[in-house]
């Protein structure tokens, strides 16, 4: 059942990530990623990540996805017939990406991990938010710092760059 | 195993037709209570044999057949997919947020504990904090999928205004969770139960006024009713983003608003109103200081619920009242006042918290 | 979830990742160029969250969170670059933008 579960949540995840490359107006693009990162918050749901889960949903559903899906409405952006790259340019696009694939699977049957039976009970505690807060403000502290940093510098930027310019 | 599916489903059908029920009973007390603000009479065709106490009943019934039976109007050159996943989409978070608030103690039936709060999360905050961030998709979709310059206009105010104001939400909900230190809404309740001094409850919105306040005016901004209604701002946009859709999807986009307004009610009495505590109220009976009233269990779990749901109606009506006695703000003034006040007030109140709880650490409750 | 070798969590992350590669190759639009760069990045978060509950570890997790920080981050300054090219070329198509001054 486990498996089962896994693999139809999979194929549901996988349907969304090609709609996002597929689609061809850019709002049912940006739809079908909503729906792509739905499914991975529930897999962090499974993967006993609630807070990772949780944060998912608030972080890249309701608030990046909301900026794209904002701009597209702000620029008017409709289908675009010359949009897909040519013909030729796609089936080396599509090669090359198959063979990135095709090597992962390659690498990870060789590394054996896949041979692994499951992930076992989950340690006490560790589904708690207070551990990973404990986590990140302790041995990750200068990291959180320097991300704190970053979220000022690209405040700024933001700011600057959509700033009508007075000419 | 079969027993547990039966009780979750039980206690998921029961929330869904509270909200549910909740969003029709304040439709009707929406157009009574502008009616008492006005001084007119108001719906007064919804009435059984001349007895008006039945008009409730009667526009609970009447309002969705009408809705019902409607030709369902699709406009030409619209995304058609799009046009009826808004609705669903817009409808669909506001009642899930519902699930995660606790609306009594836990009861013993039979031997077994049961919780009443149909989901039991230990992230339950950044839980309804999503689904209320997820709100505002039906919202852009609507807009978007109508192929009117109306509706994208509301689109695109909406989605402004519900992204602005998530922040002085957001933030004012994390005070919260700092001064009682736990993410699962069902402890935030339970840490309400005590007394300050023996005398006042020891609500949140006694110790946090402040983000009572906040919460509250980020909660109508989120449920996008006057003064924040400026997506649907019937003088300028006809209805904003809903404007092209009729019968039951309109009546769709009509229940989310009064079920936002219940779910907002819902968590202002969880966060800031103890929830289902009852002041003085124990697990076995009222404690007046030294002298005390014993009562029997389930009384007291019958007490508990009906505080619940005083504070709810409480608070729906408060935001009714609201809505009809404030003039709209204009859209500068609007993103003004989300940026330039409830922001720096809502960090103001944070850093202080931090302080406060910092220096003086046996205050935490 | 439990009996799903993490083998399978890794094969469908990269599938993900190929995805959103392909996406940055194929398309002109560069909004949905960032789209799928924001859907190679999930890649990798879901292969980190795998292998925080496979080692029982929570820097994996940890992790996850500082990659969202950097992603919002990216979105807000992309999406700001985005606007104000399109205001000046009124296309958002890559292959239109062939100066590097304007």
């Amino acid at each position: 059942m486990n498996t089962g579960v896994f693999v139809l949540l999979a194929t549901l995840l996988v349907v969304a990530a090609l709609g996002v490359v597929l689609a061809r107006s850019p709002i049912r693009s940006a739809l079908s990623l909503v729906v792509a990162l739905f499914f991975l918050a529930v897999f962090f749901l499974l993967l006993d990540a609630q807070l990772i889960a949780a944060l998912q949903v608030i972080v890249y559903a309701g608030a990046i996805m909301v900026l794209f899906l904002f701009v597209i409405m702000l620029l008017n952006l409709q289908e675009h017939p010359a949009e897909m790259a040519r013909a030729g340019l796609r089936f080396l696009a599509g090669t090359l990406a198959s063979l990135f694939l095709l090597a992962t699977i390659y690498f990870t049957n060789r590394s054996g991990i896949s041979n692994a039976q499951g992930m076992g009970a989950i340690p006490d505690g560790f589904d708690s938010t207070a551990q990973i807060a404990e986590r990140l403000f302790t041995q990750h502290l200068f990291a959180f710092e320097l991300t704190s940093l970053l979220l000022l510098v690209a405040i700024i930027s933001a700011v600057v760059l959509a700033k009508k310019k007075l000419a | 195993m079969g027993l547990e599916i039966l009780i979750a489903a039980v206690k998921a059908l029961t929330v869904i037709l509270m909200v549910l029920s909740l969003a029709g009973v304040l439709g009707w007390v929406e157009r009574k209570g502008s009616a008492l603000i006005q001084d007119r009479i108001g719906a007064n065709r919804a009435s059984i044999f001349g007895f008006a106490g039945a008009g409730l009943v009667n526009t609970m019934m009447a309002d969705p057949l009408k809705f019902l039976t409607k030709e369902d109007v699709i406009p030409t050159g619209v995304d058609k997919l799009l046009h009826t996943l808004a609705p669903c989409v817009n409808l669909f978070p506001v009642i899930v947020a519902f699930a995660a608030v606790p609306f009594g103690d836990t009861v013993e039936i039979a031997g077994r504990t049961i919780q009443l709060q149909a989901v039991q999360l230990n992230v339950g905050v950044l839980f309804v904090l999503a689904m209320a961030s997820l709100g505002v998709y039906g919202v852009v979709l609507g807009g978007w999928a109508s192929n009117n310059r109306f509706s994208l206009l509301g689109g695109i105010r909406g989605s402004a205004q519900m992204i602005s104001y998530e922040l002085g939400m957001g933030l004012s909900v994390v005070v919260v969770v700092m001064t009682f230190g736990t993410l699962d809404l069902q402890e935030i309740v339970r840490a309400q139960g005590h007394m300050i001094g023996g005398i006042l409850p020891g609500w949140g919105v006694f110790y946090q006024p402040v983000a009572f306040v906040l919460f509250f005016i980020a909660g109508i901004a989120e449920t996008k009713r006057v003064p924040f209604d400026l997506p649907e701002g019937e003088s300028e946009l006809v209805s904003g983003y809903f404007t092209e859709y009729s019968g039951i999807k309109y009546l769709m986009f009509f229940m989310t608003d009064f079920a936002e307004i219940a779910v907002i009610s819902a968590l202002v009495s969880t966060f800031f109103f103890g929830g289902w505590q009852v002041p003085f109220l124990g697990d076995d009976g009222f404690h007046f200081g030294s002298t005390s009233m014993a009562l029997p269990k389930l009384i007291v779990v019958l007490l508990q619920l009906a505080s619940f749901m005083v504070k709810v109606l409480f608070f729906c009506w408060f935001q009714i009242m609201v809505r009809w006695t404030m003039p709209r703000l204009r859209y500068d003034q609007l993103m003004r006042f989300g940026w330039k006040g409830m922001l720096p007030v809502s960090l103001l109140n944070l850093v202080v918290t931090a302080v406060v709880i910092v220096a003086f650490q046996e205050w935490r409750v | 979830m439990t009996a799903v070798p993490i083998g399978w969590f890794l094969i469908l992350g990269s599938l993900l990742f190929s995805i959103g590669a392909l996406g940055v190759l194929i398309r002109r639009n560069v909004i949905i160029i960032f789209m799928s760069i924001e859907l190679m990045l999930n890649a990798v978060n879901f292969v980190f969250v795998a292998f925080a509950r496979q080692l029982h570890s929570l820097d994996g997790q940890v992790m996850v969170f500082f990659v969202m920080t950097v992603a919002a981050a990216e979105a807000a300054v992309g999406l700001a670059i985005i606007i104000s090219v399109f205001r000046n070329r009124e296309t958002v198509n890559a292959d239109e933008f062939n100066l590097l001054r304007w």
